[in-house]
Order: C-alpha cells, then structure tokens, then sequence
C-alpha cells in the first residue's frame, strides 16, 4: 500500500473547506482518492454538495447543521481510509476538424512543439484523456493526458471569444469548449458533441473518470 | 401577469440560487442579496424560496395586470405605487392597472420585490434563477426587457387587510445605514494562500480602505487599491472557489467572487467574506469603499445562526401583521 500523504485543509467560509493534496505535478493516483472521498463525503450529514478540482477537492455543507471541524476530522479520516477504486468511467469519443477556420492555432502550436502539423494531430488524436473534474463554467472538462510535447503556455491576452465546441490546449491541459467565452487557450480543432445543456439532467455530458479520445474527421490547412 | 415597463439588462428573475450543480460547473446564481429576497418572500405569505425580481438598474417600472400583494426589500429607493409612496421592507396590495416605480437608490445598489405567488417560469436545474452568464434559468435565460410581461404563481390572491400596507424592521439583522464614503466592514475568514502573502500584504490587506470599481457585476467585483504581494510566485491548480472568495491575480489588485462566480479558479486566494455579510455587497455599489476584518469561524457560524433566528422570529410576527383578508 501506497503511503497516503497527509493533504492540507483551508476554508472558504463557514460552509466550505478546500482540501489539497496537489504536489508540484498532477497526479493520477491523486485524482482517484479525490473522486472516491468527494463520493464518500456526499454522504455524511449536512453535506451539500462536493467540488473535485485538481488534485483538490471542495467540500460545501451546512454549518448549522454539522460543525466544521467535525467535517474536517471525517475529510482527513476519509482520505486516509477511503479505497480508491477504478470508477466505471464512459467513454466518450470526440470528433474533430482540426486546423482550418476553427481551429487557427493549429499551426502556431506545431511550431512551438517544433513538430509538423500532421504529428501534433497524431499525438493530440491518440491519447487517452481522463475527465480530472468538471468546473470553471457549466460543462467544463479539465482533462489529464495531453502529450508534454504538445504543451503550450496560454495567450498573453485571452481572446473575448472563443466558440463553443472549440478544442483547446492551456499549459499542459487539454480541453474543449462547452459555450461560447473568453479563454486564453489555443485552439486547435473543433468538434460538433454538445457538452451541456441546462434542460438535461445531469447537464454535463461528462463526468470525472470518464476517458475521452479525440477522433480525426479531417485535418484542414 | 406583470408588465416590465422600464428596465436595464441586468435585472433579472432571482431566487435563492442553484445548488447541487457545482460539479457539473453551474454556479450559485440566484439573488446578490439573499436575505433581502427571504424577508421580502416572507412578508408576501410565500416560501423563502419563489423567485422574485433584483433590480440593480433604476429607473425600475412595473405595472401590475392583477390584483397581487408585492413587498419592496433590500437598497433604500424611493418607490411609488402609483401616486402613493412605497417604503422600504414593506409589503403592499397592488391593483390591476397600478404601476410600481423604483428609483435611484438613496443608499445600497438593489432592490428585491416579491410578489405573491412568485414570479412562474420554470425550474430549470432546481431553480429559478437566471445564469445571465450561462444565459438559462430565469425569465428566458437573460435580463429583463421592456415589454416583458412575466406570470405569477398560484391561482388564489389573498389581500392584505391593512390598507397602507405594513414594515419589517431588520435593523437588528442589518443595522444602520452606511453613510456615504463610509467603509463597508465585512468580515473575512483567512483561506488557503492567506500566509504565501507577504508581513506588509497581509497588514495592507486589512488596514486599506478598497475602491469596488466599475468591473463590478453578478459575477465579482474587482477592487482597486495598494499592490498585494506574495512571498514566492504560486502556480495553482483549477481548485473549487465561492461566493465571497476574494482572489489576488498577478496584479495584486483584489477580485471578489460573487453570486455568478466560476466554481472553479486558479488564482491564490487571500480571504473569503463569510456568508453572513454577502448582503452588505450586493448592496455596495461601484465607486464604494470596502474593509476587510479578520474574524473566526466559530462568530461566522454564529452570525448565520442569528440571521436563521431573525428569519424565524420574522415569520411568526408578520403571520401575525400580514391578516389576510
């Protein structure tokens, strides 16, 4: 058995505590403790709601209804005791146009990773995502996976719109764009799957532990 | 049905927000000023929960196609129903054909009405809210426009037997006034980055008096003020924030999370205004002062716990005060 570090607690009010476990660099095996505890704590008493970022993971609850420091006392116990196990994630398959009109960053990325266009298509296109969290905005996927290679960091100045559907890389991140909104990432691609829709429930297409791949419809000049 | 006669963008359908959503990256949404919508529900004889109007954009006019009972909470506006003044947190019949007029807030940025019943559209995600963000929920997913005309709940209108109408007195829950170029005092809790931030940062942090800018909405505010540093650079991960949350980007200038806030961010985090003072900035317009004052846990649950008993106290007297006719 792994040795499990001790993650660090904060608050976010009265009503939220903010556990991290992140070290310097994201970990798999970290995220799986943060699924299973966020699953865990749902179901203690006066728990509302849990966020899973990360590497982290935000606990939101009722401090009428349960004291704070017992809800911490049962988030440090849980992260110690609790098992990971594999989550029975989907997968979901991502198609994509890749360059052209909608994905202009194509390019620019190839030569920042000093790879031709087609290789960073290869790369992008044959790596196994895993849905990390949802967040940010409705819909959102922080995906974990990308090829270092094809890491990037992000425009100095976000653009004021990027479409919905667009597929982006930020940093060392994979994602895609569930509405249409500022980022600074690039964009690479863009697929026609819808990732939200408020009428529909759940409304997030994706779910943590979910795997996604990206699959080439066409690579445009 | 009541008709928007006049109106800015960002009025919006508002209840108490959203929950249960957060990990699917929908946000709180629901009214800046939660316990003004609560109060306001509660003089109306409905459930804290119905969905009512946020004003934050005066010039405000509404003319009422039924005969309904609506209470005016939150900023101190003068109000008129027709000729007649409306005060503030006070609940009043309203006449088919009578037109309800807000203006320009003497203090506070925005007013709540409820009427009774609630405002009608459909529970999108658990709640009547509008995302102006994410553009759903609410009264078409956006902000009001002249000519809209919205539906209120329920089918049996009861009226208030007190001709005038009748008051809420919350200046135990809210207290006096704040007067003009008087800081606002909110209490913080310390969060995860409060001691990455440097000795002068963390004095600086609490002893400045900060300016809300004009880049202030449902989402945050952005404040203005002394550069606040940070021991070391910090490259955080995507991790959950909340209402309240105040974050300290790259350039040292302050942003608060409000009730639009993303559910996740990236930039260090100084503070967090405890839940119980949200209201004091949904009714801090641009242009206010800000302070902040540390404070622990255990006085932030107690303030939740006072305005729980003040609420409570509120419904038994105003069952009383209300006899409906």
């Amino acid at each position: 058995m792994t040795e499990v570090v001790s993650p660090r607690l904060s608050t976010e009010g009265a009503g939220a505590i903010l556990l991290d476990a992140a070290d310097t660099v994201f970990s798999d095996d970290i995220q799986s403790r943060i699924w299973a505890v966020a699953a865990w704590m749902l179901k203690v008493g006066g728990v509302a709601e849990t966020v899973p970022g990360m590497n982290n993971l935000m606990i939101v609850f009722d401090p009428l209804a349960v004291a704070p420091d017992a809800i911490e006392h049962q988030l440090l116990q849980a992260w110690q005791t609790v098992v990971p196990n594999a989550i029975a994630g989907r997968d979901v398959d991502i198609p994509v146009v890749y360059g052209g009109a909608t994905g202009e960053d194509l390019a620019v990325l190839a030569e920042h990773a000093g790879l031709s266009v087609d290789e960073v298509v290869r790369r992008h296109s044959e790596a196994v995502y895993s849905v990390a969290a949802v967040g940010a905005m409705p819909g959102f996927v922080y995906l974990s996976g990308l090829d270092p290679a094809l890491a990037m960091p992000r425009r100095a100045v976000p653009r004021m719109k990027v479409e919905i559907g667009s597929v982006i890389i930020g940093g060392a991140q994979a994602g895609i764009m569930p509405c249409t909104a500022p980022s600074g990432w690039h964009v690479i691609g863009k697929t026609k799957v819808p990732l939200f829709d408020p009428l529909r429930d759940p409304p997030s297409a994706c779910k943590p532990g979910d795997r996604i791949r990206f699959r080439v419809i066409e690579v445009q000049v | 049905m009541i008709e928007i006669l006049s109106t800015g963008a960002v009025n919006s359908v508002q209840d108490l927000g959203r929950t249960g959503y957060l990990d699917a990256g929908v946000g709180r949404s629901g009214t800046m000023d939660a316990p003004a919508l609560e109060i306001a529900n509660l003089m109306v004889g409905n459930e804290a929960r119905a969905a009512g109007i946020e004003v934050a954009l005066f010039p405000f006019r509404l003319r009422f196609e039924v005969d309904t009972v609506f209470a005016l909470a939150g900023a101190d506006c003068p109000a008129k129903l027709d000729g007649r003044q409306v005060p503030g947190w006070w609940a009043m019949n309203a006449k088919a054909g009578e037109v309800l007029t807000l203006g320009l807030p003497r203090s506070g940025a925005r007013a709540v009405i409820a009427f009774q019943g609630g405002i009608d559209v459909p529970l999108v995600l658990g709640s009547r809210a509008t995302d102006l963000k994410s553009v759903f929920g609410g009264f078409e997913g956006r902000g009001l426009n002249r000519g809209d005309r919205l539906a209120l709940a329920g089918t049996s209108r009861r009226v208030l037997r007190m001709e005038g109408g009748y008051g809420a007195d919350v200046s135990e829950l809210r207290g006096r006034p704040v007067e003009n170029d008087e800081a606002i005092i909110l209490r913080v809790l310390p969060s995860a980055e409060y001691t990455a931030f440097t000795g002068e940062a963390i004095s600086t942090f609490h002893q400045t008096d900060w300016l809300i800018t004009n880049d202030a909405n449902r989402m945050g505010y952005r404040l203005s003020g002394p550069e606040l540093s940070l021991t070391r650079k910090l490259e955080l991960f995507s991790h959950g924030i909340m209402p309240g949350t105040v974050q300290v980007p790259p350039n040292g200038q302050p942003i608060i999370q409000l009730a639009e806030a993303n559910t996740c961010g990236g930039y260090p985090k100084i503070a967090n205004v405890i839940e119980a003072d949200l209201w004091k900035l949904a009714q801090a317009p641009a242009g206010a002062r800000l302070r902040f004052e540390i404070t622990d846990r255990d006085t932030a649950v107690a303030a939740l716990r006072q305005e729980r008993a003040f609420m409570a106290d509120l419904a038994a007297s105003v069952s009383l005060m209300r006899g409906w006719m």
